[in-house]
């Protein structure tokens, strides 16, 4: 069985010394191993930006796509074969401005695949832009009189759309954000979870001691019950978004591979290409 | 005794006049006639002029033609917009109910028939459509038994007395139609047919079938005109092979959707309209320098922005050659017939996977819409070829370094391993890398993959790259034409060698990498060159140009005002030359 270092492969990241980045590689890598996979079924996809070269650094199939576009890509891996386990992952610009389209319908699409979005409220690639997860009067060189714009609040809109799988981690709670990601895989459905995971170069608000103080572990709430959307909202709001934990989880929706009509059991890479003689015929007979 | 009729059935949008020519045209298909249809309508759901124009002929047809026999009108507005097409003995059957005015300068006969009001009286003014098949009938002399399969297959749901009615609805316009032709009427009667079963579809349909029939079984798509039936017609059928097709958010998604499922290994397409590719392009990029297989076909409509959005046009040629920034190697295949749609479909996925790069079928709305009689499609000339996909499984090795997914090789192809393949592992990336996918900035890394990516299409393999009906060693005129423009362009040839002109046809089914060595000759021994194409600024004359030379004898006969062409068009232009 592989373990958490048959995920590693010999490149070097390219993030700054300190980046949240790190520990979110490291997590995924121990989560994949956890739940028992090999290297080759496990497809990562990302997105452009800092944490969108993560599919590079993990030693399993990669696919590191364009700008705000790894939800359809890992959609369309994960619909091409039902057995493999993808990871889509990507930066909140990449997620929350660009590819929000998507995001948004991939939550409600539910295809069964697991989403980690690399959170530093800002966009570093580029240098230091503003992003649509930045506070309002945020700073940076796009802002340089503080935003003017209302940041999204990602947690409160995944579960207007209809979320079955919504969890937020901070990148130094290994151990937390590990079981978190091993949740989401095994979770049958669209699994949401957004890491904050600080950009030490260019956010120096939302620093780690910056989340350390204002985070709130669900766990620390008595009785709180991730099955009840009504209460998850009334949490975020009440905390403003700023909570750790498995936020909310609808184990009895199918995922959309269930429900599809009379798809095949087998994955459909995995098909044979001929079409039945009589088949063909039956098809060239409807238009006679 | 006529060997081919033009009739033509208009109306308001939304009130079943698609369905009118839908029954008359089955029903002549059926026995054993070439039928083929133009579509005229709108982008609205209702209201609005729209017309079919149906030409049936005892032989095949790939046209549509100048002038009309009949024209069938359920409003004043139908008879306005197309008297000017009939002929002096072509008839107008009106629906009495509108009290029919015939304009002063035509010939034809103009017959007020009371569609509605005998339908009304039959149960339903809704089927007014079916007294109109009926009195055309009378006109061709044509059976009206013939319309019983049909009406039942349309109608058969609904019950038998449905059925019965809109048969007593077709009897009755007949009847009534019949009285009306006293002696010196001419009756359009049309040849028997040979009473062979054949096809009747739209080349969307054509190409949802070359799909199937090429082992695709994933789509992602996103609706628009005109290609929307591609995914209709797949969402029925591929459940049935365990498929499926997704609608997607956005065109943005639907290409990139279709890359994650070609990367994991299942033939998928993708297609749309000019809006559509627009949007579609930084994916095919991505496919590009992937080197991920990719199948998209782009239904040519009337653009730019959202232009003309239910009409004719050409004009995509530059944008699907060109398209995405930066370069890629691209295969942008125009097949010119509903046959051609088909089996060129079930070629793209073989080429898509042999070259490992985007390749587009190109059509336009008269070749995805148009609906006409196709010899029935065979799967023996259908092969599945994978190119250099990795199907055995890969041996343990010491060393633990990543699949050589992009090894520089001879031919420019690399083995290709999908996701679930062990000891496959390598990474894919848009960003310029090395060949094992890792990212690399090197200049030397750089030219050695750039070079792989476009030796792979120096010579590729394309079964007929441009049709030819070459009869002269030394010709008056080469006419060049691509897509839907085949059958004008060949009607025209007949009237001009007819007149003695000598004259020789290329019709362009490779658009990209361009047939050079194929066209080359063609145009040499040629005195001049008119490339017929519905756009504005003549972007295949350009191409050939471009590829060919021979600038100084290159015409271009263009038309963009949303109308294809039809034949003495491209006729009067040629012998406007000599």
């Amino acid at each position: 069985m592989a373990t958490f270092k048959d995920f590693r492969n010999n490149v070097k990241p390219n993030w700054c010394p300190g980046c949240g980045d790190f520990s979110v590689q490291a997590a995924m890598q121990r989560a994949a191993a956890n739940v028992g996979l090999e290297p080759e079924n496990l497809a990562v996809i990302s997105g452009i930006g800092c944490s969108g070269r993560i599919s590079g650094y993990i030693n399993s199939y990669g696919f590191h796509g364009i700008h705000g576009r790894s939800l359809p890509i890992a959609q369309g891996v994960k619909m091409a074969n039902r057995d493999l386990t993808v990871i889509a992952s990507g930066g909140d610009g990449d997620g929350f401005a660009i590819g929000m389209g998507h995001t948004i319908h991939a939550i409600r699409r539910n295809v069964d695949i697991t989403y980690i979005v690399m959170d530093n409220q800002i966009y570093g690639l580029t240098k230091g832009q503003t992003s649509p997860r930045s506070a309002t009067g945020f700073k940076t060189k796009s802002s340089p009189l503080g935003s003017i714009e209302q940041p999204i609040s990602p947690m409160e809109m995944a579960l207007t759309a209809g979320a079955t799988f919504v969890a937020q981690s901070f990148s130094t709670d290994l151990k937390d954000l590990t079981a978190l990601i091993e949740a989401g895989i095994k979770h049958k459905g669209f699994s949401l979870i957004n890491v904050y995971s600080p950009c030490v170069t260019y956010n120096k608000v939302n620093t780690y001691d910056w989340f350390k103080e204002n985070l709130t572990k669900l766990s620390d709430i008595e009785g709180y019950d991730p099955s009840n959307r009504e209460n998850a909202m009334q949490t975020l709001m009440k905390h403003n978004g700023l909570v750790t934990g498995l936020i909310y989880q609808n184990t009895e929706r199918k995922s959309y591979q269930e429900l599809i009509n009379n798809y095949s059991e087998t994955p459909l890479a995995h098909a044979d290409l001929n079409l039945d003689q009589e088949y063909f015929d039956k098809l060239v007979n409807e238009f006679m | 005794m006529i060997n081919q009729l033009s009739w033509k059935v208009g109306g308001q949008q939304g009130e079943g006049i698609e369905s009118t020519g839908e029954i008359f045209a089955i029903a002549l298909n059926r026995l054993g006639y070439y039928l083929y249809g133009y579509r005229h309508f709108s982008s609205r759901i209702k209201g609005g002029h729209t017309n079919n124009k149906i030409r049936v002929s005892t032989t095949e047809v790939r046209s549509i033609s100048d002038d009309l026999d009949v024209l069938v009108a359920f409003d004043q507005e139908t008879i306005d917009l197309n008297y000017k097409e009939l002929h002096s003995k072509g008839v107008i059957l009106a629906d009495a109910k509108f009290t029919p005015k015939k304009p002063e300068d035509t010939q034809a006969a103009l017959y007020a028939v009371p569609f509605t009001e005998i339908a009304t009286e039959l149960g339903t003014s809704l089927m007014k459509n079916m007294v109109a098949i009926g009195a055309t009938s009378a006109v061709l002399n044509l059976d009206i038994h013939v319309f019983e399969e049909v009406v039942q297959e349309i109608f058969g749901k609904k019950g038998a007395q449905v059925v019965a009615k809109n048969m007593d609805a077709i009897k009755a316009g007949y009847d009534y139609m019949k009285k009306q032709l006293v002696d010196g009427v001419e009756i359009m009667e049309l040849e028997k047919a040979d009473g062979k079963k054949r096809m009747f579809m739209i080349g969307n349909d054509a190409i949802a079938l070359g799909a199937v029939a090429a082992g695709c079984r994933f789509m992602a798509a996103y609706p628009i005109t005109p290609a929307s039936e591609i995914m209709e017609y797949l969402i029925k059928k591929l459940p049935a092979l365990g498929g499926t097709v997704i609608q997607t958010e956005d065109e943005i998604a639907a290409c990139t959707m279709a890359i994650g499922a070609n990367y994991a290994g299942v033939r998928t397409i993708t297609a749309s309209a000019g809006p559509g590719l627009s949007l579609k392009m930084e994916a095919i990029g991505l496919s590009g320098i992937t080197e991920t297989p990719l199948v998209v076909v782009d239904t040519q409509r009337g653009g730019p922005s959202t232009g003309l959005p239910t009409k004719q046009e050409q004009s995509d040629l530059m944008a699907m050659i060109y398209g995405t920034h930066g370069e890629i190697p691209k295969i942008v295949m125009a097949p010119s017939t509903v046959e051609e749609a088909f089996y060129d479909t079930t070629e793209a996925f073989n080429l898509a996977e042999e070259y490992q790069c985007p390749v587009i079928v190109l059509t336009d709305l008269q070749l995805s819409l148009g609906k006409q009689t196709v010899e029935p499609l065979s799967m023996d000339k259908v092969e599945i070829r994978r190119g250099k996909l990795v199907t055995n499984e890969i041996p343990d090795s010491e060393n633990k370094a990543y699949f050589k997914r992009y090894e520089v090789t001879n031919d420019g192809v690399s083995p290709r391993v999908v996701p679930g393949m062990k000891n496959g592992i390598h990474h894919v990336t848009g960003v310029e890398h090395d060949e094992t996918g890792k990212p690399s900035e090197s200049a030397v890394n750089r030219n050695a993959q750039m070079d792989k990516r476009f030796r792979k299409i120096e010579n590729i393999r394309f079964n007929t790259p441009v049709y030819k009906n070459v009869k002269h060693e030394e010709a008056d005129v080469l006419l060049v034409g691509f897509n839907s423009t085949r059958g004008v362009i060949e009607e025209a040839m007949v009237r001009l060698e007819n007149e003695g002109m000598k004259v020789n046809h290329a019709h362009i089914r490779l658009i990209h990498p361009f047939p050079t060595d194929e066209v080359l000759p063609l145009v040499r021994s040629a005195k001049k060159v008119v490339v017929v194409e519905n756009n504005a600024t003549g972007q295949l004359a350009n191409i050939m140009k471009m590829n060919v030379g021979h600038a100084e004898k290159i015409i271009k006969h263009l038309k963009y005002d949303g109308n294809p062409f039809l034949p003495h068009e491209v006729y009067t232009k040629c012998k406007e030359l000599f």
